[in-house]
C-alpha cells in the first residue's frame, strides 16, 4: 500500500478500469460470445451454402418457397420459446397449444365467422397460458412438470372439441379467414413482421430486460425490485397466446383444424431456439438467433426430406436432437470457460 | 453475509394440518387405491374378474418399469425424459434384430438403453448439464433415430418368445408382471439394502455432504441414469411383444410423464434424497385405475388425459406444500 | 441533520438463539462507519435488521430523522439505503449499461432509448475510474470493475446510505484503492457509509468510527484514531472477562500431551485462486495445531485444501509420508486425513437419513460385503460410536436432522472416526452446541490426540483454541505470517500476531521468513 495522498478529483478520476487493460478477457469473452450467439447463423449459412452447391433444386424458388411458407407458422412455437427459454423457463405445451388453437380457430369459424375464428384461438389459449404461468409463479412448480401436464391436458382438451380427434372442422370454402393462410407471401409477411415485433419487445421493452434479468440471476432481479412473479406469469401467457395464434394462422393455411397437428413441436422449437444461441439456462438470447435456427432446421428438413425421403421427418427429429445434444455441451462448456476468466 | 451461528435445529411442533397432509403424502396413494376398487367394484361387478386385473396388469407393467428407474434418477435430485425415446428406439432395434433370435435381440436393446442411460448420466456427471437439458436432447433425438432406422410405419413382429413374453401368463398372471415383481424385488433390495443404493440416497439429499465424505458422486449419478435407460428400454420390448408390432413412431409417447406422476403420487419427493419402491409401484397402480375407471364409465380419452394432467399437478403441489426437510 | 440512520434498543431472536440483544447504532452523513465482529456477532443480523430483510422484535429504527419499518428490502432500498453485497447482486450476463440501469432504462417514445443509455452509462462509470464499453457483458469485468458497477447503480437510485459487506475480499490492489477514491467521493457527497469488513489496514485507512459487535451486543463505538490496533483486536475477539481469566475454562485443560511423533501430515505452498497463498504446515502424530486468524484469513480454505475439496493452483499434500496425488475428498480420505467441515447443516449431515447411516456413510464401502450393507458391522461400529460419544438419540435410526446440534456433530465426529483417521481436520468442533456437549467433545479432542491422531483444529472461541492447540498457526489474508509454540501460545502473542503492523509489513515479514528457511 503506498502513501501517495489521492489528487482530489474534480470531473471524472483517471480511469482504472479500461478496455485495454481486460483485453484478454475481453478477446477470450468475444470469441466465445461469437461462437455463442453468431455461431447457429454461421452454420446456416454455411448449410444454405452447400445446399445450393450440392443438392440440386434447392436453390429454386418453388423449393425456397415451399421451406418459408411450411415453416412460418411453426416458427412461430420457437419465438415464443425463445422468451420462455430466455426468462429460465421452459414450455413444453406449445405443440398441443398449437394444435388446440387450430382446432378451436376452425371450430370457431363455424360458430359465429372470421371474429371467432381469430379470438377465441387467442383468448383461450392465452387463459391456459395464464394457468400454466400462475401455477409456475405463485405456486411454484417446476416449469417443464407444469408444461408437459399441459402438453398432455391442452391434447386432451382438443380431442374433447373434436369428439376424440375424429371431427376435423373444415373452414368453409368462402371465409375471409382463408386469407390469413393464403398463398405464400402471407405467412411469410406475417411470420417476418411478428419476429421483428419480437427483436423489439425482447431488446426495448423493459419487459424483455426483465425476462434477462429473471433467466440471468433472479435473486438478484428481486433484490433490484424487478416485478419477478409477474414477468414469470407474463411469458406464459405470451408463449402460450403465440402458439395458440400460430396455430389459428395454421389452420387457415390448412384450411381445416387438424386434430393430430403439433405432436412434438415444442421439441423442435426448443432446438430452433437453443441452436440459435439462446442458452437454455436462461439469461441471454436473441429473437434473430432463433430465426437463424428455425431456417436452419426447415432446411435440414428439406434436404432430408429430398434425399432421405423414405425416414421422413424422423430423421430430422435425429438429427435436431444430436444437434441439441452438441450445443447443450457446447453452451455449458463455453460458460464455465467464460466464468473463469 | 457471514451467517448468524448455526442454530440448534429445533422442531417446531407439527400443526394439525402438516400432520394430515404429512399423512396423505405418506399413505394417501394406498389410500386411493382402496378407495378406487372399491367404488369400481360396486360400479361394474366383473371389475375384479381375473379378466379384467390381467388386462390392467398387462398396460400397467411398462410404465411401473420405467417409474423404478425414474423413481433413482428423481432420487438423486435429477430427472430423466429420454425414457420415451428409449422406449421407441428399443423397439426399432427388435424388428432388426429378431434374426439372431430373440434372446440377442433383447440384450441388444438393454444395451441400447444402457448406451442411452451413459450419455444422459456423462452429461449430468462429468458435462454438468443439467438433467432436464440433458435428457431432453436424449428425448429428441433417440425417437429420430428410432424411426430412421425402423421406418415411419409400424412393423409387424412376429417371433414366438417374444409373443410368450408379451401376451403369456404362469398361473393366471402375465409373465410381465411376474418379471416386474422381480425387478420391484430387486430396486427395492438395491435401495435399500445396497452400499449403491444407500449412496444414491445420501447424494440426492445432500450432495456437497456426499462429496466430503468421498463418496464416487459421479458413479452413482451415472449409473443410475443407465439403470433407467436399461428398463425403458426393458419395458419398450415387453410393448412390443405384447402388441406385436414395432411401431416406434408411437410408442413410449407420454411415457416420461406417466412414470413422473406415478412416482410423485407414490411419495417420493421430487427433490430427492429419499426413494419409495412400494410407493412407486402403488403409483403406478394407482394411474393404471384411474385410467381403467374413466374407460369403464366411457369416459373419453380426452378426459382422461385432461385428468391426468391436473393429477399431476395436484400430486407435485401437494408434495411441495410439505418438504421433507 | 446530524444523524442519517440510527437504531435504538434492536432486539432480534430466532428459535434457539438470541441474534440482537438491544443494539444502539447510528450513522452520520459522509461518514464511512466499520462494523466489526467475528462470526456469530450479529452484524448481519444487523444489518438485515435495518434493510428490511428481517422485521425486529423489538426497537426502533429512524431514517432521516423518522421512525421507519421496512418490510421489504426494496422498500429500503427505495428510500435510499443500498447494500453491496459480496457475491454481486447484478446479473452477470447483461450488458454493463443495462445493468445500471435495469428496471428505470431511459425511454423514448414507449420503448428503450438504447444509444442514450449506453451514453449516460458510460459517462456515470467514468466517474467511478471505469472506462469500458459498456455494451460488455457484465461478467466480462473484474470483481472489482464490477463492485463499481453496483454502486454507480446504488447511487444512481439517490442511496443515502451505502451498506458494504465484505467489498474488497476477492479484489486485487488497484481496485482497492478504486474502491477507495470512490468512497471518499462518496463522503464529499453526503453519502453515508457502512463498512462491514475485518481488514485492518483498510478500516484504518477509509474508515472514520468503528462500531465492533459480540453476542449480539455491541461492545464498543469509538474514532478509529483514538483506537489502537491491539485495542480493536482486543475487542473483537474479547469475551465476557466475568466467565473466563484463568486456565480452566475449556475441557482441554484438564489433559497432557506429549504432542511430538512422526510427522503425519505435512502441507506445502497451497496457493488457490483467492483464498490462499503459499501456505504450509505441518503435523505431527499426537499433536493438535491451531489455526489462528481473524475472519477471511482463510483457516477453512486451508482445511479444505488439504483435504481436495479446495481447487488449487499450487502446493502439494502429503499424509503419513505419503503425497497425496489425485486431488479429490475420497483420495484425502483413504490416504487417511478427514475433515469435519464448518457448516454441518449443508456439508455434514445427511438430514433426512438415520443416524446410522450418517455414521457409517463414508465407511460403506470398507464395511460393505460385494456391494452388500452388512447390518452386523454397522450395528456394531453404531453402538460403539453411540455409547464412546455419547450420543443422544431416540435410536440409531432416528432422523439426524432431529437430534440437538450437539449430538449433529458428535454424529459427524463418529462418521470420520471410524474411519480411523491418521489426520482430524476440525473446522468449528464446538460451534452451536451447547455446554456439555462442547466438554464432551473438547474432552474427545484431547484423546484422540493421546492416541496418536494428528488433529488441525480451527477455532473462533479464543479459549478454545489457545488452550486446546499445541502449536498455533497464525493465518492472514490467506497467508501464513507466523508460528507460536508453548509458552507463546497464549492471548496476548496471538493478538500482537493479528494486530501486526500494516499489510505491507507483513508481507516483509513473510519473505523475511521464507528467506531465513531456505
Amino acid at each position: 500500500m503506498t502513501d501517495v495522498t489521492l489528487p482530489r478529483e474534480e470531473k471524472a478520476p483517471e480511469p482504472v478500469v479500461t478496455d485495454a487493460e481486460t483485453a484478454h478477457a475481453t478477446r477470450a469473452e468475444r470469441i466465445t460470445g461469437l461462437i455463442q450467439n453468431q455461431g447457429g447463423l454461421g452454420v446456416l449459412i454455411l448449410v444454405a451454402l452447400g445446399a445450393t452447391i450440392f443438392s440440386s433444386g434447392f436453390a429454386t424458388s418453388a423449393n425456397v418457397k415451399a421451406i418459408l411458407v411450411g415453416n412460418a407458422y411453426t416458427s412461430l412455437l420457437a419465438l415464443g420459446m425463445t422468451f420462455v427459454i430466455i426468462s429460465g423457463g421452459i414450455d413444453l405445451s406449445v405443440g398441443s397449444v398449437f394444435a388446440l388453437g387450430g382446432v378451436l380457430a376452425a371450430w370457431g369459424v363455424n360458430h359465429g365467422g372470421t371474429p371467432v375464428a381469430i379470438f377465441l384461438p387467442l383468448i383461450v389459449c392465452a387463459v391456459w397460458g395464464l394457468v400454466q404461468g400462475l401455477l409456475i409463479a405463485r405456486a411454484g412448480l417446476a416449469p417443464f412438470i407444469v408444461t408437459l401436464a399441459g402438453l398432455l391436458g391442452a391434447r386432451g382438451l382438443l380431442q374433447a372439441i373434436s369428439n376424440e380427434g375424429t371431427t376435423t372442422y373444415l373452414v368453409p370454402a368462402h371465409s375471409f379467414f382463408l386469407h390469413l393462410g393464403d398463398g405464400t407471401w402471407i405467412p411469410v409477411f406475417t411470420a417476418v413482421v411478428l419476429f421483428v415485433l419480437g427483436v423489439v419487445l425482447l431488446q426495448r421493452t423493459r419487459f424483455g430486460q426483465q425476462l434477462f434479468a429473471l433467466g440471468g440471476n433472479e435473486n438478484a432481479a428481486t433484490l433490484m425490485g424487478l416485478p419477478v412473479l409477474r414477468t414469470k406469469t407474463l411469458v406464459y401467457v405470451l408463449s402460450a397466446t403465440v402458439a395458440g395464434g400460430a396455430g389459428m394462422l395454421n389452420a387457415s393455411r390448412l384450411q381445416s383444424g387438424v386434430t393430430n397437428i403439433g405432436v412434438g413441436y415444442e421439441l423442435t422449437a426448443i432446438a430452433a431456439v437453443v441452436i440459435g444461441g439462446t442458452l437454455l439456462t436462461g439469461g441471454a438470447g436473441s429473437v434473430i438467433g432463433t430465426a437463424a435456427g428455425v431456417l436452419l432446421l426447415a432446411i435440414i428438413q428439406n434436404l432430408i426430406g429430398v434425399h432421405l425421403s423414405k425416414y421422413g421427418s424422423s430423421a430430422s427429429d435425429a438429427v435436431n436432437g444430436g444437434f441439441l445434444a452438441v450445443v447443450v455441451i457446447l453452451q455449458t462448456y463455453l460458460s464455465r470457460v467464460q466464468r473463469t476468466q | 453475509m457471514t451467517d448468524v451461528a448455526v442454530a440448534p435445529m429445533v422442531r417446531v411442533q407439527d400443526s394439525r394440518k402438516d400432520r394430515i397432509l404429512q399423512f396423505l403424502q405418506d399413505y394417501g396413494v394406498y389410500l386411493a387405491i382402496v378407495i378406487l376398487v372399491a367404488v369400481d367394484t360396486a360400479l361394474a361387478s366383473d371389475f375384479l374378474s381375473v379378466d379384467n386385473l390381467r388386462v390392467q396388469l398387462f398396460q400397467v407393467v411398462p410404465v411401473l418399469l420405467v417409474a423404478l428407474g425414474m423413481a433413482l434418477v428423481i432420487g438423486t435430485e435429477g430427472i430423466d425424459l429420454s425414457v420415451g425415446a428409449v422406449i421407441a428406439l428399443a423397439s426399432a432395434f427388435i424388428p432388426l434384430y429378431l434374426g439372431y433370435g430373440a434372446s440377442v435381440t433383447i440384450l441388444i436393446c438393454l444395451v441400447a438403453g444402457a448406451v442411452s442411460g451413459t450419455l444422459a448420466g456423462s452429461m449430468v456427471a462429468v458435462g454438468r448439464v443439467q438433467p432436464i437439458v440433458a435428457t431432453l436432447s436424449l428425448m429428441i433425438g433417440l425417437r429420430g433415430v428410432a424411426v430412421i432406422l425402423n421406418g415411419a410405419s409400424a412393423k409387424p413382429v412376429n417371433n414366438s418368445f417374444l409373443d410368450g413374453l408379451g401376451l403369456d401368463s404362469i398361473l393366471g398372471v402375465p409373465k410381465m408382471a411376474w418379471i416386474a415383481l422381480i425387478i420391484v424385488l430387486i430396486v427395492a433390495f438395491l435401495v435399500m439394502r445396497t452400499t449403491f443404493g444407500r449412496q444414491l440416497v445420501a447424494i440426492g439429499d445432500n450432495r456437497a455432504a456426499s462429496q466430503l465424505a468421498g463418496l464416487p458422486v459421479r458413479r452413482v449419478l451415472i449409473t443410475v441414469y443407465v439403470i433407467s435407460g436399461v428398463l425403458a428400454a426393458l419395458a419398450g420390448v415387453m410393448i412390443v411383444g405384447h402388441g406385436a408390432e414395432a411401431d416406434p413412431a408411437n410408442y413410449g409417447l407420454n411415457y416420461e410423464l406417466s412414470a413422473i406422476t406415478a412416482v410423485v403420487v407414490g411419495g417420493t419427493p421430487l427433490n430427492g434424497g429419499k426413494v419409495k419402491v412400494v410407493g412407486t409401484v402403488a403409483g403406478a397402480l394407482l394411474m393404471q385405475l384411474i385410467s381403467a375407471t374413466l374407460v369403464q364409465h366411457n369416459i373419453a380419452n380426452s378426459y382422461a388425459q385432461m385428468v391426468e394432467a391436473v393429477i399431476i399437478c395436484a400430486a407435485v403441489y401437494a408434495a411441495r406444500g410439505r418438504g421433507s426437510r | 441533520m446530524d444523524t442519517v440512520l440510527s437504531a435504538t434498543g434492536l432486539m432480534k431472536s430466532f428459535p434457539g438463539v438470541r441474534a440482537l440483544h438491544g443494539i444502539d447504532f447510528e450513522l452520520r452523513p459522509g461518514e464511512v462507519h466499520a462494523l466489526v465482529g467475528e462470526n456469530g456477532a450479529g452484524k448481519s443480523t444487523l444489518i438485515k435488521v435495518m434493510t428490511g430483510v428481517y422485521q425486529p422484535d423489538a426497537g426502533e429504527i429512524r431514517y432521516r430523522g423518522e421512525p421507519v419499518q421496512f418490510a421489504t428490502p426494496l422498500l429500503a432500498q427505495e428510500a435510499g439505503i443500498s447494500t453491496i453485497y459480496q457475491e454481486i447482486n447484478l446479473v452477470p450476463l447483461m450488458s454493463v449499461a443495462r445493468n445500471l440501469f435495469l428496471n428505470r432504462e431511459p425511454r423514448r417514445f414507449g420503448l428503450i432509448d438504447s444509444a442514450r443509455m449506453k451514453r449516460e452509462a458510460r459517462q456515470i462509470l467514468r466517474q467511478f475510474g471505469v472506462d469500458v464499453d459498456v455494451a460488455r457483458p457484465l461478467r466480462s469485468l473484474g470483481l472489482g470493475a464490477q463492485q463499481m458497477v453496483a454502486i454507480a447503480r446504488a447511487v444512481q437510485i439517490d442511496a443515502r446510505v451505502v451498506i458494504m459487506d465484505e467489498p474488497t475480499s476477492s479484489l486485487e490492489q488497484r481496485e482497492v484503492e478504486t474502491l477507495f477514491r470512490v468512497i471518499r467521493q462518496l463522503k464529499e457527497a453526503g453519502i453515508a457509509i457502512i463498512y462491514v469488513s475485518h481488514r485492518m489496514g483498510e478500516l484504518y485507512e477509509v474508515c472514520d468510527r468503528v462500531t465492533v459487535m459480540r453476542d449480539g451486543a455491541v461492545v464498543a463505538v469509538e474514532e478509529l484514531k483514538n483506537l489502537q490496533r491491539l485495542q480493536l483486536v482486543s475487542l473483537m475477539l474479547g469475551r465476557d472477562l466475568s466467565e473466563v481469566g484463568q486456565r480452566g475454562a475449556t475441557a482441554f485443560a484438564e489433559g497432557e500431551r506429549d504432542g511430538g511423533g512422526d510427522t503425519v501430515l505435512k502441507a506445502e505452498g497451497l496457493t488457490s485462486r483467492h483464498e490462499l497463498s503459499d501456505v504450509s504446515l505441518q503435523i505431527r502424530q499426537g499433536e493438535v495445531v491451531g489455526l489462528g486468524g481473524l475472519l477471511g484469513s482463510g483457516r477453512s480454505e486451508t482445511a479444505k485444501a488439504i483435504i481436495g475439496a479446495l481447487p488449487l493452483q499450487g502446493g502439494h499434500v502429503e499424509i503419513d509420508g505419503k503425497p497425496v496425488r489425485k486431488r479429490s475428498t475420497a483420495a484425502a480420505i483413504r490416504a487417511g486425513a478427514v475433515m469435519l467441515p464448518e457448516d454441518r447443516k449443508t456439508e455434514g449431515i445427511v438430514p433426512n437419513l438415520s443416524v446410522r447411516e450418517n455414521i457409517v456413510l463414508a465407511a460403506l464401502p470398507r464395511i460393505s460385503r460385494a456391494g452388500l450393507v452388512t447390518r452386523a458391522k454397522q450395528d456394531e461400529i453404531v453402538e460403539y460410536f453411540m455409547k464412546r460419544l455419547q450420543i443422544k438419540a431416540s435410536s440409531p435410526d432416528q432422523r439426524v436432522a432431529d437430534l440437538s446440534g450437539g449430538n449433529q456433530q458428535k454424529v459427524l465426529l463418529a462418521r470420520w472416526l471410524c474411519l480411523q483417521p491418521k489426520v482430524l481436520l476440525l473446522d468449528e468442533p464446538t460451534r452451536g452446541i451447547d455446554v456439555g456437549a462442547k466438554a464432551q467433545v473438547q474432552e474427545l479432542i484431547n484423546e484422540l490426540a493421546r492416541d496418536g491422531l494428528g488433529v488441525l483444529l480451527i477455532s473462533s472461541e479464543l479459549d478454545e483454541l489457545l488452550e486446546g492447540s499445541d502449536r498455533l498457526v497464525v493465518l492472514r489474508e490467506g497467508h501464513v505470517i507466523g508460528e507460536l509454540r508453548g509458552e507463546q501460545v497464549n492471548e496476548s502473542e496471538l493478538m500482537n500476531a493479528l494486530a501486526a503492523g500494516s499489510d505491507a509489513a507483513v508481507e516483509e515479514n513473510v519473505r523475511e521468513e521464507q528467506g531465513s528457511r531456505k
